[in-house]
């Protein structure tokens, strides 16, 4: 099934009308990985938070449709709530709300009406198994946290409202290796045939432990080339410039 | 029915058609004041000071600082309003359509769940004062000031009115003279009261005025909680609420002081409150402030002796039309004491939040510390906050924290929570709540939950 269909997709800056996504095209389908790679200052996370419907940006043509229904102008807890879910690159510090309440009352804003004392448990569960210190969830949200552990908390907000699609914005950087294998695994756990995750990144290093179906080459604003995973290989190997020039070439 | 409401106004927002036994005519008149203290029986000694504080009063001058009172016309306020109910001891007795206010407030249900004791003002008078009798075995007293004035009469007159005096600004001259009502409380040496005392405040008439006086005075070593509430229902007349709260912490005592203030939104509070602290005693005082249509209030701390502590924590709340000179002062006369002032404030829909604040370490005060915090949130661009926190220290001994922070809810704080699933004003109510978090802890739980509450609300409205 489609879970994600975008079309030709353009999108300014608000405040200053600058175009950053120049007619992005990308279908996502029920139980697939897609991996979007590209250079820094691309328009990568710009595409994320378009998708997710962050005020700062305005959409001035083309379509996003998720699940057959038109998007665009849903705000941005109602795309939420239809299931699609953005970790950010650099999530907010929230003080005086703690992770566990946080998740509890977004839970809620879902219809989730599991008693409190088993979300409770699950919200335990679900951060034992990515290592992370079990005393951050009683702290405010990410206040305090390091790079890592705001990406393990991120993973967690995942896992726990279990979103159709999935959209990992370099959940990957700053992480040591075991953090990162933590994360790869939780994310392995939480992919399933029926929601479908996207994956922005620079370094093929996170898509060794989750393998992507797709990868697609994102530069200056929309998609350069799509292909398996083989394509992260190349990256890595010849740098954007030379997969580029060698796309022009084919 | 506690849970329901301690602070949503809707809720507070009834009268009720009760019977008086004697209203005085309006305004503040010396032969007025004469004839309540006879009414009160009261002792020669309290009739001087009366008519000395408002000998005072009719001499002195507007603040000069603070809210307008332009519109507050005292010459139209009903001084004094007699319930036509003794003091009880028991809900029983308390006459029914009073009973019931308090039952709505959700009063006896709670002094049953977590109060040591409770003592409840209706206008002028407490109507119902009561400790639970094992404390009373402790020799702790909790009583209302007019049974005080006459049964501790050598105590009250030690200790009445030295905290704050008559000559200190034009308010507290005025509550000197037509003072009513009110709780006393003397903790013995040593004891520790193991729940909270409270003391709940109603008025229900319009154009009157509520002058009740609190003084408490905690013996060497002891401990005690005690909580203030008020609430009003909204009148066309303009209310007057000029309290007054004394205390005493002497050598090694603690007093936590907790106040959530919600008159209506037609009331002037005018409000004083001061303590003493001896020789490392500690004084916290945790208020949350959210009705009234204009308040000035800025509870002190006097650290007198070595080693003497304070701790001020604030809520301030201005919404719609409300005006909110909230502070705090904290005066070091001796070595080594030291104070935390951590004072958070809300602006919404064009109210006007203002800290004043006072941190003064004397030249006596040598090896003290203090950190002073003030942080401001405004909801919306038609909102106001000010912060005028003046620190003097006149010895180099001290060390002083000092930070002053004004700030807008950050758009992107609001995207990253709505990313989650929650609505607008969910998240913006989310971050307010987050933003009180450290003192709304501090309140009982019911309390908090209240807090809470009228913030969701206020946020919802606001956005509209």
């Amino acid at each position: 099934m489609t879970l994600l269909e975008v079309r030709n997709l353009h999108a300014v800056l608000a405040e200053n009308n600058e175009e950053i996504l120049k007619g992005v095209n990308l279908t996502v389908r029920s139980g697939e990985i897609h991996a979007i790679m590209g250079p820094n200052g691309s328009g990568k996370s710009t595409f994320a938070n378009v998708l997710m419907g962050n005020p700062k940006y305005t959409v001035t043509e083309g379509t996003m449709r998720f699940m057959n229904k038109n998007i665009s102008r849903l705000s941005v807890d109602e795309r939420a709530r239809l299931g699609i879910f953005l970790s950010f690159q650099q999530p907010q510090e929230i003080s005086g709300v703690k992770l566990r309440s946080f998740l509890m009352a977004a839970s809620q804003s879902f219809g989730n009406k599991t008693p409190l004392l088993k979300m409770s448990q699950e919200v335990d569960r679900l951060a034992y198994n990515l290592g992370l210190e079990m005393e951050l969830i009683d702290r405010y949200l990410n206040v305090g946290f390091s790079g890592g552990e705001k990406k393990k908390a991120e993973i967690v907000q995942m896992c726990f409202l279990k979103p159709k699609l999935a959209i990992l914005d370099e959940i990957d950087s700053g992480l040591d290796i075991d953090a990162l294998k933590s994360i790869a695994r939780s994310i392995n756990e939480f992919r399933y045939s029926e929601n479908a995750i996207i994956l922005i990144t620079h370094y093929k290093r996170l898509l060794e432990h989750v393998e992507p179906d797709y990868v697609h080459i994102y530069v200056n604003g929309t998609m350069a080339i799509t292909g398996g995973k083989e394509l992260s290989v190349e990256v890595e190997e010849n740098g954007y410039e030379g997969i580029f020039g060698s796309a022009k070439g084919a | 029915m506690r849970k329901e409401g301690l602070i949503d106004s809707t809720r507070f927002d009834f009268s009720s058609d009760s019977r008086y036994r004697f209203v005085s005519e309006r305004g503040f008149r010396e032969d007025l004041i004469i004839d309540v203290s006879k009414r009160k029986s009261e002792p020669e000694w309290m009739l001087h000071k009366r008519l000395e504080s408002l000998r005072i009063f009719n001499s002195s001058r507007d603040p000069g600082f603070g809210v307008d009172t332009e519109s507050l016309d005292l010459s139209r306020i009903i001084s004094y309003l007699s319930p036509d109910a003794d003091k009880k001891r028991s809900w029983d007795d308390v006459p029914e359509e009073i009973r019931e206010t308090f039952d709505r407030l959700g009063i006896p249900e709670a002094e049953q769940e977590s109060f040591a004791g409770v003592g409840a003002q209706y206008d002028s008078e407490i109507v119902y004062q009561n400790i639970r009798r094992e404390l009373e075995g402790l020799g702790i007293v909790f009583l209302d000031m007019e049974t005080a004035v006459k049964e501790h009469s050598e105590l009250v007159r030690r200790y009445f009115m030295k905290a704050v005096r008559p000559g200190d600004h034009k308010y507290a001259a005025l509550h000197g003279a037509v003072w009513s009502g009110g709780s006393f409380v003397y903790v013995p040496k040593g004891v520790k009261v193991p729940l909270p005392l409270q003391a709940y405040f109603r008025m229900n008439v319009g154009g009157s005025g509520q002058f009740e006086h609190t003084l408490i005075i905690a013996d060497e070593g002891s401990d005690l909680q005690f909580i203030e509430g008020c609430s009003a229902p909204r009148f066309n007349d303009l209310n007057l609420h000029v309290g007054m709260v004394e205390i005493f912490v002497l050598n090694k005592a603690r007093v936590k002081y907790s106040t959530i203030q919600n008159w209506s939104k037609n009331t002037f509070n005018l409000n004083t409150k001061r303590a003493i602290v001896e020789e490392d005693g500690t004084i916290e005082w945790i208020s949350g402030s959210l009705g009234s249509l204009k308040t000035m209030l800025y509870p002190t701390s006097v650290l007198k002796g070595r080693g003497a502590r304070a701790e001020h924590l604030g809520i301030t709340y201005a919404g719609p039309g409300q005006h909110m000179d909230i502070g705090s002062k904290v005066i070091h006369l001796a070595p080594e004491t030291s104070s935390l002032v951590d004072a958070r404030s809300i602006s919404a829909g064009g109210g006007w939040a203002f800290y004043r604040g006072l941190l003064e370490i004397s030249s006596r005060a040598k090896n003290s510390r203090s950190s002073v915090r003030c942080t401001a949130l405004m909801i919306d661009n038609d909102s106001r906050s000010d912060t005028v926190p003046i620190i003097e220290v006149m010895n180099d001994s001290a060390e002083i924290g000092h930070e002053a922070r004004i700030g807008r809810l950050g758009e992107d704080e609001i995207y990253y929570l709505m990313s989650r699933g929650l609505s607008e004003s969910e998240a913006k109510a989310m971050i307010v709540r987050g933003f009180m978090e450290p003192v709304s802890r501090q309140f009982p739980v019911e309390y908090a939950v209240e807090l809470n509450r009228l913030i969701d609300m206020e946020i919802e409205s606001s956005i509209g």
